[in-house]
C-alpha cells in the first residue's frame, strides 16, 4: 500500500472540508488507513480553508512543504500560495474559476488571470489538471457541488488505492437527500473532465 | 441517533478528535459537562450540546455553556465533589482564566471522575498566543495526559476518569489543534450507565479551603502526585519501542512525526523511543533507565522544553552520563512550515519534515528530502484575509463611531469576529490582549492620555468577562465609551448561545439576560442602544455618548446573518448601483469595505447572490445611487 499525502485548499464556502471528510470515510470504507486534518477558524469569513488527507499508513496528520503528492485547489490563485506543498513530482488539480479576493474586488490587489496562473503551474510541476469545475457543478444543477467534481477529478487521476465505488457510497450516504443525485453527477462531471484533461 | 450515541461496541467510525473526546467521555459514563467554546476544543461542547437537543432520551447528561471558564470550572466541579462524573472544557488561554478554581480544586479534589480539557494552539491558527499548557500540570500538581490521535483521545479520556476517581483528584487532558482537528477511524467500546444524580455528602474539612484545612490538602495532593506517578511509571501510556543506543523521547503529535521519519529514515531498528502520553506526573525511573541505556537522547516536544528540561534534570541527580539534545536557542524564520529548518524551536507547531530532518542531522542518518517548488517566477498574489461577512452590521457600528470620531480616537478591542475590525479600511483595532481586556484596558488608556477612547466588545465576551471591567469603571470613575456589538450569538465560535441569546429563537429552556438592564444595574448613567444598519440614528446616539464624561454604553443591537439565517429567516431584497445615478466617489468600498461590492471600470457594483440587503453602503451613497434589486 503505498502512502499518499493529499493537500485540498479552497475559499471559505467551497466545501473543502467536507470532500476530505468523505474521501476520508471512503477509505474507511475500503478498509484503508487514512488520517484526515483541517484548518478551522475564520473560514466562514472568506478566508482560505486547507485541509489534508493522509492515505496508506504514515501517521502524521499534516503534509510538509514540498511533500504533497498531490494538491488539490479549488480556486487557480489558492493552488499558486500553495505551491510550496509541491515538488515537481506532485500531481496539481485545479479548478480555473477564479474567486477574486476582496483586496482585488476593490482594487487593492491584482488578480493573475487564471490562465496565466496555469501556465505557471505547468512551468512548476509535472502533471497538471486544470478545468473550470465551478461550470461542471453549475451543469450538475447544484452550484455547491464543487466539492464533489473535485472529488470526481480526484479519483480520475490521483491513481488512489480508494474505490469509486467507496466514495459514492459515502457520497449517498452523508450528503443531503436532495442533493444526492446532483452530487454524483457533479462528482462523475469531474472524473470524466479530469480523465480527458 | 448520531453514530456517537451507539449503545453498543465494536464498530469503528470517522471520528475528529474533539468527537473522539466526546464518545471517551460517553462511554465513561458522563454525567455532567460545563465549558467555555474556544477553538480548537469548540467540537467537544458543540456536539454535547447538538446531542442532547437531537436525541435527549440517549443523550442523559447535563450540559451548559458557561459564562466563562472560571464559572464552567467552578461549576463542574460542584458537580464532581457531588459525586458525578464531569467534563470541563476550554481553549488553553481559558485555562487562564480558570486557574484560579483549578489550583485550589487541585487541593479538594473531587468524589467522581473529573476530565479538564486544555486544548492548545501551537503556530496560533485561531488564538492569541501559544502558551504551553503542560506547566498548568506542574503548576497544580495534577495529573495530565497528551493524545497524539483521536485514538489515543478517546483512551485517555477513559482511563483519565477512571483514575480521577480512584484518587478523587481532577484530571487534566491536553491537546493540540493536529489532535483536535485530525479525523481518523475510532474503534467504539459500549458506554457505562452514567450516574446521573447524587447527594452531596458534607466534608467541610476536606472542601472547605480555610489555611487549617488547605495545610492538610496540600500534604494529600503530594500523595496523590506519588499514586499518580506510579501509574505513570507502570501504567500503558508511558511506552518504550525500539532498542539500540540512540533515543528519541516525546510526546502528542510530534510523536507521529517521530515515528513517521524513522521509517523514512529506514531507522526504525537503530533507534528506541519513549513515548510520553501520561506526561505529569513524569515517569522519571523510567526516563532514567532510558537515559541510561543510551548514549545520545532526542527530545521531540512542540512548544516549551518541558520534557528535555526534566531529562536533563534527571541526568544529572542520576550521575547519567548521556548527551541530551533539544531545543535550540536559534529563533526560526517567520514560519517553520514554509521552509523547515534543521533545529528545535519554542516557536510554532513541528512537522513532518522539521522532525525529519532534526532526526537525521542529530543522529547522522543521510535522507534526501524532496525540494519544494520554488515560489521564483510566480505572479504576485492577492491576499485572501478573512473579512465581516457582507451585511455583518459590526461593519456598520465601526463606521458610524469612525464618522464621529475618524481616527483620532483609540479603540481598544476584544475577541469575536469584530477583531477584525483591525483590517483596512476599518481599521478601528488599537489594543487586544485577552477576553474582556477593552473594557478594563479603555480606563487605562483613558487615564493615562486623556485620549478619547472607544472600546468594543461582543455580547458574549461581555459577559464572559466585561461586566467585572465595566463595574470597576463605574466604580473609579473613568471616561470613555464601550460599544457592546450586540448580534444575538458567539459568532466567532460556531454559534453558540450566551446569557444575551433570546432563547425563544432557538428553543432552549434557559434564562435570557438582557443586557441594557445589566448595564445599568452596574451603574452606568449614559445608556442607548441603537440599530447599527439605521446609520443617521446611530451617528446621532455615538455623539451623544462620547460627549458623556464618564463611562457611557451603546448597545449597538442587530442579528449576526449568518446566524439570523438560520433562526430569523428574513427575505430582503438584495441592492444594485443605479450606473446612471452613480458618480464614481466609491464611499461604499472606501469606507464600508462590504465583500458583496467590488469594482468594475471605477465603479462599485454589487454582487447580488451576496447582498443581503442590509442597506448600510445604501446609507452612505452621496448620490443615493444604491437602490434595491427590483422584482
Amino acid at each position: 500500500m503505498k502512502t499518499q499525502r493529499i493537500v485540498n485548499v479552497a475559499v471559505g464556502g467551497q466545501g473543502n472540508l467536507l470532500a476530505s471528510n468523505l474521501l476520508g470515510m471512503a477509505a474507511l470504507d475500503a478498509g484503508l488507513p487514512v488520517v484526515v486534518s483541517e484548518i478551522h477558524g475564520m473560514a466562514q469569513r472568506g478566508g482560505v480553508v486547507e485541509s489534508a488527507v493522509i492515505l496508506g499508513g504514515a501517521k502524521s496528520p499534516i503534509v510538509s512543504a514540498g511533500e504533497a503528492d498531490i494538491l488539490m485547489s479549488f480556486e487557480p490563485l489558492e493552488a499558486l500560495r500553495l505551491l510550496g506543498k509541491c515538488n515537481r513530482d506532485t500531481l496539481v488539480i485545479t479548478s480555473t474559476r477564479a474567486l477574486p479576493p476582496f483586496t482585488v474586488a476593490i482594487g487593492a490587489a491584482a488578480y493573475p488571470p487564471p490562465e496565466e496562473s496555469v501556465a505557471v503551474l505547468r512551468k512548476k510541476v509535472k502533471k497538471v489538471v486544470a478545468f473550470d469545475g465551478q461550470d461542471l457543478a453549475e451543469q450538475a444543477k447544484n452550484p455547491l457541488s464543487l466539492n464533489m467534481v473535485m472529488l470526481g477529478a480526484l479519483f480520475a487521476r490521483g491513481e488512489l488505492d480508494v474505490p469509486v465505488k467507496s466514495i459514492k457510497k459515502m457520497i449517498r450516504q452523508n450528503t443531503k437527500e436532495r442533493f444526492t443525485q446532483a452530487n454524483l453527477a457533479a462528482f462523475d462531471l469531474g472524473f470524466k473532465a479530469a480523465a480527458a484533461a | 441517533m448520531d453514530k456517537l450515541l451507539t449503545p453498543s461496541g465494536g464498530k469503528s467510525h470517522l471520528l475528529l478528535g474533539n468527537e473522539a473526546i466526546v464518545r471517551g467521555a460517553l462511554e465513561a459514563g458522563l454525567a455532567f459537562a460545563t465549558c467555555y467554546p474556544g477553538t480548537p476544543s469548540s467540537e467537544v461542547p458543540d456536539t454535547l450540546y447538538r446531542l442532547k437537543k437531537q436525541s435527549p432520551e440517549a443523550a442523559k447528561y447535563y450540559f451548559e455553556y458557561s459564562t466563562n471558564e472560571k464559572v464552567a470550572l467552578e461549576c463542574a466541579s460542584g458537580a464532581a465533589a457531588a459525586g458525578l462524573r464531569t467534563l470541563c472544557t476550554m481553549k488553553h488561554v481559558g485555562l487562564n482564566v480558570a486557574a484560579d478554581p483549578l489550583m485550589t480544586l487541585a487541593y479538594v479534589g473531587t468524589q467522581a471522575g473529573m476530565v479538564v480539557l486544555a486544548a492548545d494552539d501551537p503556530s496560533m491558527f485561531s488564538s492569541q498566543n501559544e502558551q504551553d499548557s503542560r506547566y498548568y500540570a506542574r503548576l497544580s500538581g495534577l495529573p495530565m495526559f497528551e493524545p497524539a490521535d483521536p485514538v489515543e483521545a478517546k483512551e485517555m479520556v477513559k482511563f483519565a476518569f477512571d483514575l480521577s476517581e480512584e484518587l478523587e483528584t481532577p484530571v487534566l487532558l491536553r491537546t493540540t489543534t493536529r489532535v483536535n482537528h485530525a479525523r481518523e477511524a475510532v474503534p467504539f467500546a459500549k458506554p457505562k450507565t452514567p450516574k446521573l444524580q447524587s447527594k452531596f455528602k458534607k466534608d467541610p474539612m476536606r472542601f472547605v479551603t480555610v489555611p487549617a484545612v488547605s495545610r492538610k490538602l496540600h500534604l494529600r495532593l503530594m500523595q496523590i502526585y506519588d499514586k499518580a506517578q506510579a501509574v505513570s511509571e507502570k501504567g500503558p501510556w508511558n511506552t518504550v519501542s525500539g532498542r539500540g543506543k540512540l533515543g528519541v523521547i516525546t510526546s502528542g503529535v510530534a510523536a507521529h512525526y517521530v515515528s513517521d521519519a524513522l521509517d523514512d529514515l529506514g531507522a526504525k531498528t537503530k533507534v528506541k523511543v519513549l513515548k510520553i502520553g501520561m506526561s505529569w506526573p513524569l515517569p522519571e525511573k523510567k526516563i532514567a533507565n532510558f537515559l541510561k541505556t543510551a548514549d545520545k537522547v532526542l527530545v521531540v516536544e512542540e512548544l516549551e522544553p518541558l520534557l528535555e528540561n526534566a531529562c536533563r534534570a534527571i541526568a544529572q541527580r542520576d550521575k547519567i552520563k548521556v548527551e541530551i539534545v533539544g531545543k535550540s536557542d536559534k529563533v526560526p524564520a517567520q514560519s517553520v512550515d514554509v521552509a523547515a529548518p534543521d533545529f528545535f524551536s519554542r516557536a510554532f507547531e513541528y512537522n513532518p519534515r522539521l522532525v525529519r530532518q532534526v532526526l537525521a542531522k542529530t543522529f547522522g542518518f543521510k535522507y534526501k528530502n524532496t525540494t519544494p517548488v520554488s515560489p521564483k517566477g510566480l505572479p504576485a498574489l492577492p491576499g485572501r484575509p478573512p473579512n465581516l461577512c457582507a451585511g455583518c452590521p459590526h461593519r456598520a457600528t465601526y463606521y458610524a463611531v469612525k464618522e464621529v470620531l475618524g481616527q483620532d480616537a483609540v479603540y481598544p478591542t476584544d475577541i469575536g469576529c469584530y477583531t477584525l475590525g483591525l483590517l483596512p479600511p476599518i481599521s478601528m483595532a488599537d489594543f487586544l490582549i485577552c477576553m474582556g481586556s477593552s473594557v478594563s484596558s479603555s480606563g487605562g488608556i483613558s487615564r493615562a492620555t486623556g485620549q478619547k477612547v472607544v472600546s468594543f466588545i461582543g455580547d458574549s465576551t461581555f459577559f464572559h468577562s466585561g461586566l467585572t471591567g465595566l463595574a470597576n469603571a463605574v466604580h473609579n470613575n473613568h471616561n470613555f465609551t464601550l460599544v457592546i456589538l450586540d448580534n444575538g450569538t458567539t459568532a466567532m465560535t460556531g454559534h453558540q448561545p450566551h446569557p444575551g441569546v433570546d432563547t425563544e429563537k432557538i428553543g432552549d429552556s434557559t434564562t435570557h439576560i438582557d443586557i441594557e438592564g445589566v448595564v445599568r444595574g452596574l451603574g452606568v448613567q449614559h445608556v442607548t442602544t441603537i440599530k447599527p444598519l439605521k446609520t443617521k440614528s446611530s451617528i446621532a446616539a455615538i455623539k451623544e455618548a462620547v460627549e458623556f464624561q464618564g463611562v457611557s454604553v451603546v448597545i449597538s443591537k442587530e442579528l449576526c446573518p449568518l446566524y439570523a439565517r438560520r433562526v430569523a429567516p428574513k427575505t430582503r431584497k438584495p441592492f444594485q448601483v443605479s450606473e446612471a445615478k452613480c458618480k464614481g466617489h466609491l464611499d461604499c468600498i472606501k469606507k464600508v469595505a462590504c465583500p458583496a461590492m467590488f469594482l468594475e471600470n471605477g465603479k462599485a457594483k454589487i454582487n447580488s447572490l451576496q447582498c443581503i440587503g442590509c442597506a448600510l453602503c445604501a446609507q452612505i451613497c452621496p448620490e443615493n445611487a444604491i437602490l434595491p434589486v427590483k422584482a
